[in-house]
């Protein structure tokens, strides 16, 4: 009924049709471990998508995020080994910085009225040099929260682990949808995305929203950096290297329209989840080099960038 | 009085769009602002919700001063715009657009039920039955033009200026919008009513007030006035009978003229004939959107034309698109000078270098000191103010920035040279500039196609007259015929036209 969603069922449909696909010729990927690990495996990735879905919806884009998880995980291990604070305490800490970090690349978008390809992209440098300030090498954490955290799992029937990770990315999912679908933000978040001009005329305090577009980018940034911090139980500066291009392509998989504008949360989900899918394949596999992953991902992009092509000229003639 | 301006003024570098302009709306009628491009309608809407701010006078509503800073503001003085295009937002639903910035909420959450019900109460007594859940783009356009005119009256409730709403609309839609204008009409609103479309004019409005070139001419009730009287309220006719003073020397008729036989474009200009003779002067009148621009665009081969032929001593023009016009020795100064005329960032030099070396093609670029020689020799002889070649022309004032583009088809030496709305929008020294160089490179063998809405200046320059009405050449007048009262009555009045023309 709404051409708009259609991307939407295109994606669910892609990722039934690839999960039969894998079932049919490795029955033991019908399991709840591999969907365990599924979750696990992609948490920092879905967190930080949830992120970038809301600022290509806006007509945006956050290059900076795989800096910011990498600077997340370096913060988080340096402030750990050098001082007596709480986790919990250099968590909220963190966050604190990563969505001011956001707020002020926004602030920048729209004050300066600059292309947030170039703003983000300087926000990537930034983050990522901050990041080799703080240690050049890889720092271990070891940390008896860290412990409890990693072995923080519910056994679901057929034995398959759902993690604290996997929770916190479901989690995030959530409040994404219901912040972009529930909440005036939202709305305008569409609205950007929709024509910044009309926008402004009907009355969207667009500098501010673009302010939080970017900061709620930065928040869930820092929160797979802390996601990710756990799963390596590490602060590295050179990690996720690429991981802002992973999440937009998870983003646009989901069937985000890359223009703006037009797009759901849970989308997001299913592109995650189908980008992890096809690298689960390639591991059951065994004999295929995992660049086959970016191969596939690389089609699949394709196909949705014309699939939302193709839209667009039904919207046009409509 | 529900909305008036006093002594409203508005100045543009080079221009004065408003001068002071006093204007009335009452609550109840509907409103019709009326004028030529560049006769400041949009200056003074914009200046009333707030988009431009004015340079002195006043903006009174019931009678009290207001200054609004921005369209929010106007909003909430009561003062709500729909404007032709850009209105809403297409990617969202009906519900939304309507809702947008006062959504109703219970814990910061939108209640989506309770915000269909509000959508679906603004609708009420609109005559339109739509799920307000559908997206905005999967409605026609006269349902979205109704969306804005519901939420600018919800927002607003006072006065509604309607800024061409009826442009993209057919006729069926035209009426049933009518129909919601006048029952916002009998409901109390003042509404402005702009459109190029006199006949809905007519039809819609109870007063009209007519602008020219940035002056308050008229202001009447719709029933006291005929065709005739409003389109000489509209075009510049100060002058009583001027006949041309080129009935003397009549243009050369033995040399090499261009003939255009039946060319035209289905759905922009019907077919036409037009015989161009060197050292002519034809000048082409009708109100905006006849058909002028759009014959000058066929013309030129920027729209090409879908029938008929173009030959001159040497055969057959090749018109398919401007660059082989370009090559035929054509030129074309268009109607809206910043976005299709001067390319604001290049500097007054590479202006007016640019047909000459388009022409010549890009693969044997012109030499820098010959690119200077030639501009500073038409800065000279166009006596174009700037302090060198080298500045942006963006920065030059309107009539300069006109001086180049004339100088940049010269440059070329054209035979042909078609000028839309040369004198618009700038002072009257250029003004005066302007229409001296016409008549100084018409006596060197050159032709001119001048399309103006100034009557009087067209009967200065022309040889003959061609006369556009509803994407029609109606009327040619030639030598004593060419006299502001005989173009006005073939621009308005059919009958008289086919009198002209017999």
């Amino acid at each position: 009924m709404n051409v708009h969603a259609l991307p939407l069922y295109a994606t669910i449909l892609i990722f039934l049709l690839a999960y039969a696909i894998c079932i049919v010729q490795f029955p033991a990927m019908l399991s709840t471990r591999v969907i365990g690990n599924l979750l696990t495996d992609n948490a920092f990735l879905g967190i930080v998508a949830v992120g970038m879905t809301v600022v290509i919806i806006s007509g945006g884009i956050d290059l900076s995020v795989g800096s910011v998880i990498a600077f997340s995980g370096v913060f988080i291990a340096v402030l750990l080994r050098d001082t007596g604070l709480h986790p919990a305490a250099v968590f909220a800490l963190l966050l604190v910085v990563t969505t001011a970090f956001g707020a002020a690349m926004g602030g920048m978008i729209h004050v300066l009225a600059m292309p947030p390809f170039i703003v983000t992209l300087a926000g990537m440098f930034l983050a990522r040099g901050a990041g080799y300030m703080l240690s050049i090498d890889s720092v271990p954490i070891d940390h008896p929260a860290y412990e409890a955290m990693q072995r923080a799992y519910y056994v679901m029937p057929g034995g398959g682990r759902l993690t604290l990770l996997g929770v916190v990315m479901l989690l995030s999912v959530g409040i994404g949808m219901i912040v972009l679908h529930r909440t005036r933000f939202g709305t305008n978040t569409y609205a950007l995305g929709g024509g910044e001009a009309t926008a402004r005329l009907m009355g969207v305090a667009v500098g501010r929203t673009t302010m939080m577009v970017y900061a709620f980018s930065g928040f869930m940034a820092g929160l797979a950096g802390i996601a990710f911090s756990v799963y390596t139980s590490a602060g590295y500066p050179l990690a996720t290297v690429g991981v802002e291009l992973n999440a937009i392509a998870a983003v646009v998989i989901g069937g985000t329209l890359l223009a703006g504008g037009s797009g759901y949360m849970f989308g997001t989900l299913i592109g995650v989840l189908t980008m992890g899918l096809i690298q689960t394949y390639i591991v059951f596999d065994g004999s295929l080099s995992s660049w086959w992953t970016k191969i596939v991902i690389g089609a699949l992009l394709l196909l949705f960038i014309m699939l939302q092509k193709g839209l667009l000229r039904l919207r046009v003639s409509a | 009085m529900l909305l008036s301006t006093r002594d409203l003024t508005k100045t543009f570098p080079g221009t004065k769009a408003l001068d002071a302009v006093n204007f009335d709306l009452k609550a109840g009628e509907v409103h019709a602002l009326l004028g030529e491009n560049g006769a400041g309608k949009s200056t003074l809407v914009k200046c009333l919700t707030g988009a431009y701010r004015r340079d002195s006078g006043d903006i009174l509503f019931d009678g009290r001063p207001v200054f609004p800073q921005s369209t929010l503001e106007a909003q909430a003085i009561g003062i709500g715009t729909v404007y032709q295009e850009v209105n809403l937002l297409p990617n969202l639903t009906v519900a939304e657009n309507l809702t947008l910035g006062h959504q109703p909420r219970r814990f910061g959450m939108i209640r989506p039920r309770a915000m269909q019900a509000l959508a679906e109460e603004m609708l009420q007594g609109y005559g339109i039955d739509i799920d307000v859940r559908r997206q905005l783009d999967s409605c026609s356009v006269a349902v979205q033009q109704i969306v804005a005119i519901a939420r600018a009256v919800h927002l607003s409730g006072r006065v509604l200026i309607l800024d061409e709403p009826t442009a993209s609309l057919d006729a069926r839609e035209v009426a049933m919008l009518f129909d919601v204008v006048r029952g916002l009409r009998d409901r109390g609103l003042g509404i402005i009513f702009i459109s190029h479309f006199l006949d809905q004019v007519f039809e819609i409005s109870d007063r009209l007030t007519v602008l020219r070139n940035g002056r308050h001419i008229a202001t009447h009730p719709v029933a006291d006035l005929d065709r005739m009287q409003l389109i000489t309220a509209m075009l510049s006719h100060e002058l009583q009978h001027t006949t041309s003073h080129r009935l003397q020397r009549s243009a050369d008729t033995s040399g090499d003229a261009i003939r255009f036989t039946g060319v035209g474009r289905r759905g922009r200009i019907a077919p036409f004939d037009l015989t161009v003779r060197p050292g002519e002067v034809i000048g082409m009148a009708g109100l905006l959107r006849s058909g002028r621009t759009e014959s000058a665009e066929v013309l030129f081969g920027a729209v090409s034309s879908d029938s008929g032929t173009v030959t001159d001593a040497r055969g057959a023009v090749d018109l398919h698109n401007p660059r082989s016009a370009i090559a035929a020795g054509f030129g074309f100064a268009p109607e809206d000078r910043k976005t299709d005329g001067i390319v604001a960032e290049l500097t007054v030099r590479e202006n007016i270098i640019l047909a000459l070396q388009a022409r010549q093609g890009w693969a044997r670029p012109i030499r820098y000191a010959e690119q200077l020689r030639i501009a500073d020799d038409y800065i000279a002889r166009l006596d174009i103010r700037t302090p060198d070649a080298e500045k942006p022309v963006g920065l030059l004032s309107g009539g300069n920035q006109q001086k180049v583009i004339l100088a940049r088809w010269l440059a070329t030496h054209p035979r042909f040279l078609i000028l839309d709305e040369p004198t618009r929008g700038i002072d009257i020294g250029a003004h005066a500039e302007i229409l001296r160089l016409i008549e100084e490179v018409v006596a060197r063998g050159m032709s001119i196609l001048v399309i103006s809405s100034e009557l009087d200046e067209l009967v200065a320059v022309s040889h003959r007259v061609i006369v556009v009405r509803d994407r029609t050449h109606v009327a040619e007048l030639t030598g004593a015929d060419v006299d502001s009262d005989r173009i006005l009555r073939a621009i308005a009045d059919p009958h008289a036209s086919a009198e002209v023309a017999a």
